[in-house]
């Protein structure tokens, strides 16, 4: 499987780095809260979180529903704004920028990986990539390369040109990986990716995210599953929108290793 | 993104829905079809009116016999007697701005050639008058000054009246029978079609004045004369005068009503231009409210599509679309609806003007600017009835919208 990742750091930073980036955490979060107001009552998402995270991490953030875990992930991806606090993204505060600066972020920093892996249907695997390219404003070559190469590096080389339905859901995850990485972003953000999956499946994509990492590509990963926590660097646990825990993990498994040990299960 | 990529995922999106996009199109073809068939109806009759202008000359004025009122009891028009050939005479040598001019005086009769016969509209004249008519001769000539002088039995057909009579063979020469008098036929005039109120031009014959008031109606006043002014500015100022003349010469004193009536045609002609105008615009704007209608229907489709594309214009926000990006594509997609709508409405309000020549026999004129104001206008429609759903879909929250079932 082609997953020996190259994967640079974005080389075209949408805004200009604080200082020198090897200096600059990827993300610093600064006593960020966020309130929802629903009309006579305020719901308290998030209460006061502080979180550094530096280039080549992989972090893995759990928590059960209702800890902000989702709220703290949609603010990361620049969906949401927090309510108040800093949040510092390659040295630029995102929190003070429009909705057109927010998607250009969006597009070129960061890239998405969704539970339901989220590609458009009755567009083929090599489109869906390309996407992201397309709001780039890339030229057509490069686009079509750009998104090749990537697929190439999540192991479709060979299914471009089918259409979601008519892949497994390892393989959609994949080409959604595959999108979020088509514009080389400096963080990847992984809302609960193996939740629609099997459990090899899942170690399969943990495999993909790994071998990303190794590559140095920093990665955020949501997901409520132990096991899957264990492939990351690092476990931060949410309840009651604090930060209750920040572990390093010890002795992480290797997913091609625990892939080995794993009976195989035929993928059509 | 580039232009092009927007509009293949326009088409892409609404190929998805084939039946659903052609129902939406729907609207805008009978729109901008009905648009184009008025407005061509209309133009077509236009031009027709300005044809007719041009060939009876603007600078005609015709003055005809008024009524009259004899103790109270008022005679419809012609029905005076004092219209006469000296007053032609007169208007001719002293009114400066008068070419020429032409009596007329006219009644129905039955001609009969062999075996046939046909019951048409007299009229006695002078050479003149198809000079001043812009008339042309299909077949033989004129009669002349001399055939008038000596009241001689000769007389012009129509083409209805010579169809009718002979068909198609030329019997320019022979002799045909007015009332119980033998006449020599000497020309036969170019068909000239219906006149602006439908009335065929074609269908009367034309015989020397004398000759019409000697032997046939036995009357010497005339029912009208036809004047050509120097020019068409002329005619203006050769009105004001011909009335001041037979006002004076018919010795009607100030405060009395003239016993004739002198039209400018070319204000008749202005007239019906002026009418057949505004019935185009009438037609034109009656189908620009079905444009309108067409444009509710696309509005009402895309709010729908909106909706059940919420999910994908999350992804789309997620992955790095701005609201412009969302905006424009929707935008493109009502637009390329609304214009596709627009072509095939054109095609189809060309098809149905051309059926509508064929089977009514009216005139339709179809000018490339009314083709490009229905292109102009169907795009136009589909902004505006596309902006709304357009922007609600660019103002979703991504958040939102990625839940989204």
């Amino acid at each position: 499987m082609a997953t020996q990742a190259q994967i640079e750091v974005n080389a075209n930073p949408v805004v200009e780095l604080e200082g020198v980036a090897g200096a600059t955490p990827v993300i610093a979060v600064e006593d960020v809260h966020k309130y929802y107001d629903l009309g006579e009552t305020k719901v308290h998402a998030l209460r006061g979180v502080n979180m550094t995270i530096e280039p080549g991490e992989f972090v893995a953030i759990m928590g059960s529903s209702g800890s902000g875990k989702s709220t703290f992930m949609n603010m990361l991806g620049c969906l949401d704004k927090p309510s108040s606090g800093r949040y510092v993204l390659e040295g630029t505060d995102v929190s003070i920028l429009d909705k057109k600066e927010l998607a250009a972020i969006r597009n070129r920093k960061l890239g998405f990986v969704f539970q339901g892996f989220n590609l458009l249907s009755r567009t083929t695997a090599l489109e869906n990539v390309e996407l992201p390219t397309l709001y780039a404003q890339m030229e057509k070559d490069k686009r079509l390369a750009r998104a090749r190469e990537v697929l190439g590096l999540v192991g479709l080389g060979e299914r471009m040109e089918h259409f979601p339905s008519q892949l497994s859901g390892g393989q959609q995850q994949r080409v959604a990986i595959a999108r979020a990485l088509v514009n080389r972003p400096a963080i990847l953000l992984a809302d609960e990716p193996t939740g629609n999956l099997d459990s090899r499946t899942s170690v399969e994509i943990m495999q993909i995210f790994q071998d990303l990492n190794d590559s140095g590509l920093t990665i955020v990963l949501v997901t409520h599953e132990p096991d899957i926590a264990q492939f990351a660097k690092r476990t931060v646990v949410f309840r009651d929108g604090r930060i209750r825990h920040d572990n390093p993990v010890k002795n992480r498994p290797r997913a091609a290793e625990v892939l080995k040990t794993m009976p195989t299960v035929d993928e059509d | 993104m580039d232009l092009l990529a927007i509009l293949k995922i326009a088409v892409r999106a609404l190929t998805r829905n084939k039946m659903r996009s052609l129902l939406t199109m729907l609207g805008i073809v009978i729109g901008v079809g009905a648009v184009i068939a008025t407005v061509g109806l209309g133009q077509g009759a236009q031009e027709q009116v300005q044809n007719q202008i041009a060939s009876m000359g603007t600078d005609l004025l015709f003055i005809s016999a008024g009524s009259v009122n004899k103790g109270g009891i008022r005679l419809g028009g012609g029905a005076t007697k004092t219209l006469v050939y000296d007053d032609m005479k007169a208007i001719v040598q002293q009114i400066p701005t008068v070419a020429q001019a032409a009596p007329g005086a006219g009644a129905s009769a039955q001609v009969v050639a062999d075996n046939q016969n046909w019951s048409t509209r007299i009229t006695g004249t002078e050479p003149q008058y198809f000079d001043i008519r812009n008339w042309d001769f299909a077949r033989g000539g004129n009669f002349t000054q001399d055939d008038v002088t000596r009241a001689a039995n000769v007389v012009v057909l129509g083409a209805t009246v010579q169809q009718n009579l002979f068909g198609n063979s030329d019997f320019t020469g022979k002799t045909v029978r007015i009332g119980n008098l033998p006449f020599q036929v000497v020309g036969v005039l170019q068909a000239k079609g219906q006149s602006g109120i439908g009335q065929d031009q074609d269908d009367g014959v034309f015989v020397p004045i004398t000759t019409l008031q000697k032997k046939i109606t036995g009357q010497d006043w005339l029912q009208n004369i036809m004047v050509s002014a120097t020019s068409q500015d002329a005619s203006y100022a050769a009105q004001g005068q011909i009335t001041s003349l037979l006002r004076d010469r018919h010795r009607i004193r100030t405060g009395q009503d003239d016993d004739f009536s002198v039209r400018n045609l070319a204000d008749v002609a202005q007239l019906a231009d002026e009418s057949s105008k505004v019935m185009t615009l009438l037609l034109a704007s009656i189908a620009g409210v079905s444009l309108i209608v067409g444009g509710i229907g696309i509005m009402n489709i895309m709010m729908v599509s909106v909706t059940e594309r919420t999910r994908e214009i999350g992804i789309r926000i997620a992955i790095g679309a701005t609201e412009s990006d969302v905006l424009r594509q929707f935008l493109s997609e009502s637009v390329v609806l609304s214009l596709a709508g627009g072509l095939i409405g054109i095609l189809f309000g060309i098809v149905s003007s051309i059926t509508i020549t064929k089977v009514l026999g009216w005139s339709i004129l179809i000018s490339p600017a009314a083709v490009a104001a229905a292109v102009v206008f169907s795009m136009a429609v589909g902004i505006f009835f596309g902006f709304y759903p357009a922007r609600k879909a660019a103002m979703l929250d991504p958040i939102d919208a990625l839940r989204f079932e």
